[in-house]
């Protein structure tokens, strides 16, 4: 059968190249890096939390984008499996000088970085890199997408697709509500991709009409504008940050209408199933898209969902960084 | 075509295991059991249970800490690795199914040494098949024999969770 579309995060055999995008990505890997984060949860308690795989490797965090936790976090997991972390603060460095992003990565290649986490504004901008590095022959520099623009965050896909699996064991029985500003989210859309290849029955969204982007319907997702009809009966829910910043126009009246019909309250958690479990992906708005009760509530797994990132981004890191370019 | 040989009965060589280090347990206060995954966490588990230590029994897997990661990249089954009991101080029987080169053995120590500073670590195997690449020797061993560098030897568990040890003929390059 003919490809589509080339998929250069796949190499010839078909084994993960980079990690750009939980789209087009084969079941197999998604539960591979899974069971392997499994196996990586453990080093966080021992005395000793880090193990030898990646020695001598060289990790270039190129944030292009501010993120803390997403950052620290990739930092964490790169010191646990031993590599060398390289921060650079793109913002503050070479490309305010004039320097292109291709320009910025060659030189970074030259000081032999072996992986780029990249963070960019702009969608695509991990795919470039990726591209530039297969097509100039340095097949063994790999590139994890760590969020860019609207388009994917397959690293918060993977560790909320871990999350769910934790506690729900089974993705087959699901009814998944993913709640709030749609649109400008990338992580809602890895998120959607990703519950769809584990096989996940039912897949809502659900948030005010100019949040929802178009096309939800054709991704395989019912979409609810009513949040305590979407909310009924679901086992997982999803909160989104309302991203302000990404707000171009007037698309909400006030923060607090927001709340009133989209906030997740106590009583609306109670229409879920009792044992619902309540992600977000940080940074919370408090009183905007989640009341402090539920967020503090004991059906939140948002604490969980941070450690288990750890695991989830050392499992990406040593299974690109293994073997075979 | 894989040849099975009916030369060794891994039953047999586990009740030769289990009396060498029974003996070898004899008055050591603080031992522990721990196997290698897969065939050493089988013969880990029937040891502790044989020996009284259930609550002294760990499991590890060397995939993190394996010197081919670099030539043959992450394993693809990675078991979890569980040691739930205090490593500092104990007298550990490091339990693996066949010993060959010792480049497991030398990364199940690393692994070891990542929980606390044992006391003592022993090492025992099933069989000995010969071809070590480091300077490791087993305390308890219940055969030695020598295979070829094709030849791969096994060892497998059933239903009833009866043990057997095969040699097969493997013509892709393995590295134990």
């Amino acid at each position: 059968m003919p490809k589509l579309y080339n998929n250069p995060q796949l190499n010839r055999n078909g084994e993960l190249q980079h990690l750009l995008t939980i789209e087009g990505l084969p079941k197999s890997i998604v539960n591979h890096i899974l069971d392997t984060a499994q196996s990586f949860v453990g080093i966080s308690d021992r005395e000793v939390k880090k193990v030898p795989l990646m020695r001598g490797k060289s990790v270039f965090n190129l944030f292009f984008e501010n993120s803390t936790r997403t950052r620290t976090t990739f930092e964490i997991a790169s010191k646990r499996l031993s590599a060398d972390v390289i921060n650079l603060n793109i913002q503050a460095s070479s490309t305010t000088k004039g320097e292109s992003l291709l320009d910025t990565i060659d030189n970074l290649a030259a000081m032999h970085a072996d992986m780029f986490v990249v963070r960019h504004a702009q969608s695509g901008a991990p795919y470039l890199i990726a591209k530039h590095l297969n097509d100039s022959g340095r097949k063994e520099i790999h590139v994890v997408n760590a969020g860019d623009g609207r388009h994917a965050h397959p690293t918060q896909g993977l560790l909320d697709m871990y999350t769910i699996r934790h506690y729900k064991q089974d993705f087959t029985n699901l009814r998944v509500a993913i709640v709030g500003d749609i649109l400008h989210s990338r992580v809602a859309r890895s998120d959607i991709h990703a519950l769809t290849t584990l096989g996940v029955p039912e897949v809502r969204a659900i948030g005010p009409q100019t949040l929802l982007p178009s096309g939800l319907e054709h991704m395989g997702v019912r979409v609810f504008n009513n949040m305590d009809e979407g909310l009924k009966d679901v086992d997982v829910i999803i909160m989104l940050r309302l991203q302000n910043e990404r707000m171009s126009g007037a698309l909400l009246p006030s923060a607090q209408e927001y709340f009133k019909s989209y906030g997740l309250t106590p009583e609306r958690l109670a229409l879920a199933k009792p044992d619902a479990i309540v992600m977000h992906p940080g940074p919370m708005n408090r009183g905007v898209e989640i009341d402090s009760a539920v967020a503090d509530g004991k059906q939140a797994v948002i604490l969980p969902q941070v450690t288990f990132g750890i695991a989830v981004r050392m499992a990406v890191m040593s299974i690109l960084a293994g073997g075979r370019a | 075509m894989p040849t099975t040989n009916q030369d060794f009965d891994a039953e047999a060589l586990y009740r030769t295991l289990l009396e060498q280090v029974r003996a070898g347990l004899a008055s050591v206060p603080d031992a522990a059991i721990v196997g290698i995954h897969s065939g050493g966490a089988w013969l880990a588990e029937r040891l502790a249970s044989d020996l009284d230590l259930k609550g002294r029994l760990g499991f590890i897997d060397v995939s993190f800490y394996r010197d081919d990661y670099a030539r043959k990249g992450l394993h693809p089954d990675v078991k979890p690795t569980h040691i739930g009991f205090n490593v500092d101080g104990a007298t550990i029987v490091l339990v693996d199914d066949v010993l060959y080169t010792g480049r497991t053995t030398r990364a199940a120590i690393n692994v070891l040494f990542d929980y606390g500073r044992p006391a003592c670590i022993k090492l025992a195997a099933l069989a000995d098949r010969g071809g070590r690449e480091l300077p490791v020797a087993p305390d308890y061993v219940g055969v030695t024999t020598t295979l070829a560098g094709r030849q791969l030897l096994s060892l497998a568990r059933d239903a009833s969770g009866q043990l057997s040890l095969t040699i097969e003929d493997d013509n892709a390059e393995t590295v134990q």
